[in-house]
């Protein structure tokens, strides 16, 4: 996923991505990650569960505004 | 979230083995317009299709490498998840298909003004591919294509 993220960006989009695994997004490197809580398999948190996972959607665009890159965001259940 | 430490022991193993490798200096696009004013695009490696396409191939040595369109009007509960990694519980996208390509929720936010709008097409990967180099050589370079073609302003990544 890492790999995607950088050729989108070389190529000039802007681009956030969800991670499970915060220990691997690190080694590789990626300009914003959203670290969620929940088990692999589980990116958006909860099935059927629209509010919850339009809060994780929010969280992840919000990282889009911050200048400072790389940034990794931390989503946790209460909102983040 | 997950630690490595506490995945299942094969998982662990590759985890710690696989010679990841850091992209640096990490390139980065910065936003021209507020996210309201922004086409948004999606990238899943849930593995899911559109019924009817070609599914992917879980038995492909290194990791089937190719890529599926997901166009914006698909019908987010019928599309098919082919991903056979045990790697992940798949109970969840099986409940729920938003859970690897949250389609039905970017409708949601666009028609709520949280961003502008939801890009025509959106893009699907079989994630748990070791073979880098071709996805790399073969798949990234059509999937930015894509969205440049569609004039998509923001990228979302979805790993499972």
């Amino acid at each position: 996923m890492g790999l995607a993220q950088a050729e989108l960006e070389r190529r000039g989009i802007v681009t956030a991505s969800i991670t499970m695994l915060p220990e691997i997004t690190a080694r590789i490197g990626v300009p914003r990650s959203l670290e969620v809580p929940f088990p692999l398999g589980y990116p958006l948190g909860v099935p059927n569960e629209p509010g919850v996972q339009r809060a994780i959607l929010g969280s992840l665009l919000r990282l889009l505004e911050s200048d400072d890159v790389p940034v990794v965001g931390r989503f946790t259940a209460a909102g983040s | 979230m997950v630690r490595v430490r506490d995945l299942k022991f094969s998982l662990r193993a590759f985890a710690r083995a696989y010679p990841w490798r850091r992209i640096d200096p990490i390139p980065v696009t910065h936003l021209a317009q507020p996210i309201a004013c922004c086409r948004v695009g999606l990238v899943s490696t849930a593995g899911l299709v559109v019924p009817g396409d070609v599914p992917f191939d879980a038995g492909r040595r290194g990791g089937d490498f190719s890529c599926r369109v997901i166009p914006a009007d698909s019908e987010v509960r019928m599309l098919e998840e082919h991903h056979r990694s045990d790697a992940f519980d798949h109970a969840g996208i099986a409940a729920d298909r938003n859970m690897g390509l949250p389609l039905d929720r970017l409708h949601d936010m666009a028609a709520a003004g949280d961003l502008g709008e939801v890009a025509p097409r959106h893009v699907s990967l079989m994630g748990s591919i070791t073979a880098r180099g071709r996805l790399v050589r073969h798949t990234l370079p059509v999937v930015a294509d894509l969205f440049i073609e569609d004039r998509v302003d923001v990228v979302l990544l979805v790993p499972v």
